[in-house]
């Protein structure tokens, strides 16, 4: 679980998170949604370290990130897998020595055991015979798929992911949606996504933050985010016809499950 | 941001790159990789420059020894001096400086750009220590070895080209190049050589490490890394010759 308390951050003189207070549980997918320049980036990497806080506290399973010293950090770190919007995958390296990486960096495993852990890992975000190809060689979708397996491969607690969809068709999105939902309740870790993609709001969202201008407009789950009288909310949700119908679509779906 | 600012953020960061490796294996691993790219990665470019260096230095120096009354054994001696204390550290190293300085810069600057540097930095690994200290590290153990190859290679450039040219015999040549030879030349440019690895190497690190932007600001890092290596290094030249050769 990650508790936010109060979160504040700021460049220079603008602040960018406003005293921002949330709790990310564990097996759920936990969504930060918002606009462009609303502040998600900024919140994900204050929550991973990348950024120090001005003010508030993170706290990770009851310890807080924020007091922690460099070597606290270290470890706490190792918990932590992360899914860039670029997948972030390392240019000289193979698909295999990728995902390679975190196994020989954090442990002392046999190079026969990582082989086994990678080619586990790999099958598991649906990739197979890609062991051998560099980034370049791979698509977009294949790229993000790497970049779970990378991040996963080390089986962490906690798992972030930067705008998971971004640059990819819808149905490779709802493929890598589905891959972070199965993967967040198989291993029961904390995922956080940052995201602007309503298809995964309403696919794969346990809970949702939706932030407007630095500051926590809204929170609840995907289901309450159909009955939401937000209008800021609403307006960045259902921003067209098509998916106000289908805001409607779903309304009657669920109350026809409940009757 | 000004000179200060700057000088500032590069001390600090030589400073963190000091910490316990998270995994020495791998730290070793990337810096036998980094002996590769910058020692024999430049071999080939190190080896032409410095034969037509050294034949350039032979012709030149007949040209202007034209006194009957000075041996032909002086032109060895000059260009084995030239080559040993200048030549081979200032102007190898300043064409190291383009070719591993901008590579080391852009390599850098593309995997803080594509977020590569921040998955490391989330990953727990302390990426300058990881990244740039074997960086460092090789250029210092390959680059003096690129100067003395580079001084051998110069002088028997210039022994080739003074044969070839009928400037010379090479036993005058031999018998100049052992005339006089002082081994605390070969001291100076290996301490020159030190000197300028340091420079190559952390400079494009400072400049590459901390690129903000895009493609663009990629090119314009890299540009400015290896104008201010060049720079940095021949302020260096002319501090180490003033503390060495009084």
């Amino acid at each position: 679980m990650i508790e936010i308390k109060d979160l504040t951050k700021g460049f220079g003189d603008k602040t960018v998170i406003k005293g921002v207070s949330a709790t990310f549980k564990s097996g759920q997918c936990n969504l930060i949604i918002g606009t462009s320049g609303s502040g998600k980036t900024v919140l994900m990497k204050c929550l991973v370290g990348l950024f120090e806080p001005d003010s508030g506290s993170i706290i990770y399973d009851g310890r807080n990130f924020t007091e922690m010293d460099e070597h606290e950090r270290k470890q706490l770190r190792q918990q932590i897998g992360m899914l860039f919007q670029g997948s972030a995958l390392f240019d000289s390296q193979t698909v295999q020595q990728n995902v390679m990486f975190p196994l020989d960096m954090f442990t002392d495993w046999s190079y026969k055991q990582k082989l086994k852990k990678v080619n586990e890992t790999l099958e598991r975000v649906n990739l197979k015979d890609a062991n051998k190809k560099f980034p370049a060689e791979i698509s977009g979708g294949m790229k993000k798929r790497v970049g779970i397996a990378r991040a996963i491969v080390l089986q962490p607690k906690f798992l972030f992911c930067d705008e998971p969809n971004s640059g990819l068709d819808p149905q490779t999105s709802l493929l890598i949606d589905h891959l972070i939902h199965e993967i967040t309740k198989e291993y029961k870790i904390t995922t956080v996504v940052n995201t602007h993609d309503m298809n995964s709001v309403m696919e794969i969202g346990d809970h949702i933050l939706y932030m407007y201008q630095g500051e926590k407009q809204w929170e609840g789950t995907n289901r309450e985010i159909i009955y939401s009288k937000n209008k800021l909310l609403n307006d960045f949700i259902f921003a067209s016809e098509f998916l106000q119908d289908a805001k409607q679509m779903r309304m009657i779906e669920i109350e026809k499950g409940e009757k | 941001m000004g000179f200060f600012a700057h000088f500032g953020r590069y001390l600090l960061m030589l400073k963190s790159m000091f910490s316990k490796p998270e995994n020495a294996r791998m730290y070793w691993k990337e810096f036998m990789r980094q002996c590769n790219d910058i020692g024999i990665g430049s071999l080939g470019i190190v080896a032409i420059i410095s034969f037509f260096m050294g034949a350039v230095s032979t012709v030149q120096t007949a040209y202007q020894l034209v006194s009957p009354i000075i041996p032909q054994a002086t032109i060895a001696q000059i260009v084995r001096d030239t080559v040993i204390l200048e030549f081979a550290p200032t102007l190898i190293c300043i064409v190291l400086a383009g070719v591993v300085g901008s590579k080391i810069a852009s390599e850098l600057g593309n995997m803080r750009v594509s977020e590569q540097i921040d998955a490391l930095e989330i990953m727990g690994i302390n990426t300058r220590s990881y990244l740039i200290f074997p960086k460092i590290a090789a250029a210092m153990v390959t680059i003096p070895m690129l100067v003395i190859i580079a001084a051998v290679v110069g002088i028997v450039g210039g022994r080739i080209a003074g044969t070839l040219a009928g400037i010379i015999s090479h036993t005058d040549y031999d018998k100049g190049l052992l005339q006089n030879f002082k081994q605390y030349n070969v001291f100076v440019a290996v301490m020159k050589a030190y000197a300028f690895a340091f420079v190559i190497s952390t400079i494009p690190s400072y400049f590459g490490y901390f690129v903000e932007g895009g493609a663009l600001e990629i090119g314009k890092a890299s540009t400015r890394a290896v104008v201010v290596s060049c720079i940095a290094l021949l302020c260096m030249d002319y501090l180490v010759s003033s503390l060495l050769l009084q």
